[in-house]
């Protein structure tokens, strides 16, 4: 436990280097540089909202901005996860030379794309300040499901960048994975739409969908304790904090356990 | 693992003296240096498989078909080596001897399946130099990204950055990308970084000949100039030429076993009559 603090100290100017590097270089030979990370969102927020807000859009928020908290959640973890489960195999001719703690590629990964994710919530106030929306003291409440989501990702990026060492097709599997995951996370219609009732299962187990239910609800004034119609109130809340606890530990044992193994298949 | 970077330049005065010739330490035997490496009963078991698995769908058909078939190897087992601060141990071997396992335990990147490695101070390995750059990342910020792999705090690289720039002559061409560098410009620059620190213990893997001709004097002076200051080496080559120019003692390692230890020209003299007896 002492080494494991020392190196943290040790390694902690490492930990930034990577995280610089990745923000850096993502957007180093775009003419637009960093608003990327703003437009992006924005683009796709528009075009759900022109397509969708006839057929799914009716009800009491604000459709873009409805669409634009779950878009921008969903994204994090997306390229959270995407950029983490390379981290390891990426970064490999190093891991088969010099001894740094290898935790820090996936971390470092999913912590540049939380800091993006940061910067584009610029967008998301502007979008509510255009729309009109009104703000009440439980916007304070949006940091539960933001640190939430950021322990659920570091958990799940640990767990898919060892399993990606040892089993390569894993990318595709994920990308596919993260499409049904989309799907199933209400991003761009409404679950009262839902009519048939035996497939509401899919909105009790997604923790995802939980994290934007709490976020969505802090952004419209409401309790993040508020119900979605489907569950009970503070479902979402107790859910998701267990989900993402046991994840992130999971994740810190599956990759504590297989750590050494690393440099024999990279 | 100590945190020895901030104060490089930190040797006691008296190792400093003491260590330069290997002529000197014989007549002060009875005060042995203290001992930096301490291999003990070390073993490194590989399993190989007969047809690589490394993915998802492949390991479920054999799983399902149950021919996950497994190999043991021994790539290394019951070495012992005790390595003292000054010494600069040759390590020679044919292919698949064992050399760069060997390096890989002491560097701490590969755990061993059984035995132990103790190593005190820190280590600088110079393999495959500019391994570790980023294509992306111009040589200035290679600096600091390499220099952070390598554990070295922000300040130190701060401090220290126009002796790297100075010593790479690199020039104008730091601040261009690192893709865009020749593979000597490379070496130079990871040879640069990786040798401001003033390491306690240096790994070297035939590093000697990067860069042209004018570059690897100036390398091999400044190699010279640690050994002097009392640097442990460890050396890796299939030449026995380069171990006795370099090093005062050897080992040969044969299939994963230490067969011989001693002063580098006897040590060498018996390898070149292992690969006569064996072609």
């Amino acid at each position: 436990m002492k080494e494991f603090i020392n190196n943290l100290k040790k390694f902690r100017f490492l930990f930034w280097e990577l995280v610089k590097k990745d923000i850096k270089l993502k957007y180093r030979s775009s003419v637009l540089g960093v608003f990327w990370t703003l437009l992006e969102p924005l683009l796709t927020m528009i075009v759900l909202t022109l397509v969708f807000s006839e057929l799914l859009g009716k009800g009491d928020d604000n459709f873009p901005v409805y669409i634009l908290c779950g878009r921008l959640l969903y994204g994090f973890f997306s390229n959270g996860t995407k950029v983490a489960l390379k981290s390891v195999r990426k970064h490999g001719t190093m891991i088969g030379k010099v001894y740094v703690p290898k935790y820090m590629y996936p971390l470092s990964a999913v912590v540049s794309n939380y800091i993006m994710f940061v910067i584009s919530l610029i967008v998301l106030v502007g979008v509510m300040i255009f729309e009109k929306v009104k703000v009440t003291a439980c916007i304070f409440q949006a940091f539960v499901p933001m640190l939430l989501i950021l322990v659920m990702t570091m958990g799940v990026g640990l767990m898919l960048s060892t399993f990606n060492v040892f089993f390569r097709d894993l990318e595709y599997l994920w990308t596919v994975a993260l499409m049904l995951i989309m799907y199933t996370c209400a991003i761009f219609y409404k679950v009262d739409k839902i009519k048939s009732a035996s497939n509401l299962w899919i909105f009790k187990v997604n923790p995802l969908y939980s994290l934007i239910v709490m976020f969505r609800n802090a952004v419209f004034g409401r309790s993040i304790m508020a119900s979605d119609g489907i569950v009970c109130d503070g479902y979402h809340f107790w859910y998701s904090l267990i989900f993402s606890i046991v994840v992130f530990l999971l994740g810190v044992l599956v990759f504590w356990r297989k750590q050494d193994k690393f440099i024999l298949y990279v | 693992m100590e945190d020895n970077n901030k104060n490089p330049v930190n040797f006691p005065d008296k190792e400093v003296l003491k260590a330069p010739a290997p002529k000197k330490k014989k007549k002060k035997k009875k005060k042995l240096p203290p001992k930096v490496i301490v291999v003990e009963n070390l073993g490194v078991r590989f399993r190989i498989q007969e047809q690589k698995v490394d993915s998802l769908k492949e390991y479920f058909v054999r799983l399902v078909k149950r021919k996950l078939n497994y190999k043991e190897f021994w790539a290394l087992r019951e070495v012992n080596l005790k390595i003292r601060k000054g010494d600069r141990v040759g390590i020679l071997g044919l292919n698949g001897a064992g050399k760069s396992t060997l390096l890989k335990c002491i560097a701490g990147v590969l755990k061993p399946t059984e035995g132990t490695v103790t190593v005190k101070g820190n280590i600088v390995p110079l393999l495959e130099l500019g391994a570790g750059f980023d294509k992306d990342y111009t040589g200035a910020e290679n600096i600091y990204f390499y220099g952070s792999m390598l554990g070295y705090s922000k300040a130190f690289i701060k401090e220290r950055f126009n002796e790297i720039v100075e010593f790479s002559e690199l020039g104008s061409f730091i601040n261009v990308p690192v893709k865009n560098y020749s593979s000597g410009m490379k070496a130079r620059l990871g040879f640069s970084i990786a040798t401001v620190v003033d390491p306690e213990i240096l790994i070297l893997d035939e590093v000697l000949s990067v860069g042209d001709a004018k570059f690897r004097k100036k390398s091999s002076k400044k190699l010279a100039k640690m050994m002097k200051k009392g640097v442990t080496v460890l050396f890796v080559s299939h030449s026995s030429e380069q171990v006795i120019a370099n090093c005062n003692k050897a080992i040969i390692l044969d299939h994963g076993h230490v067969i011989a230890s001693g002063k580098a020209e006897k040590i060498c003299a018996q390898y070149e009559e292992m690969i006569a007896d064996k072609s």
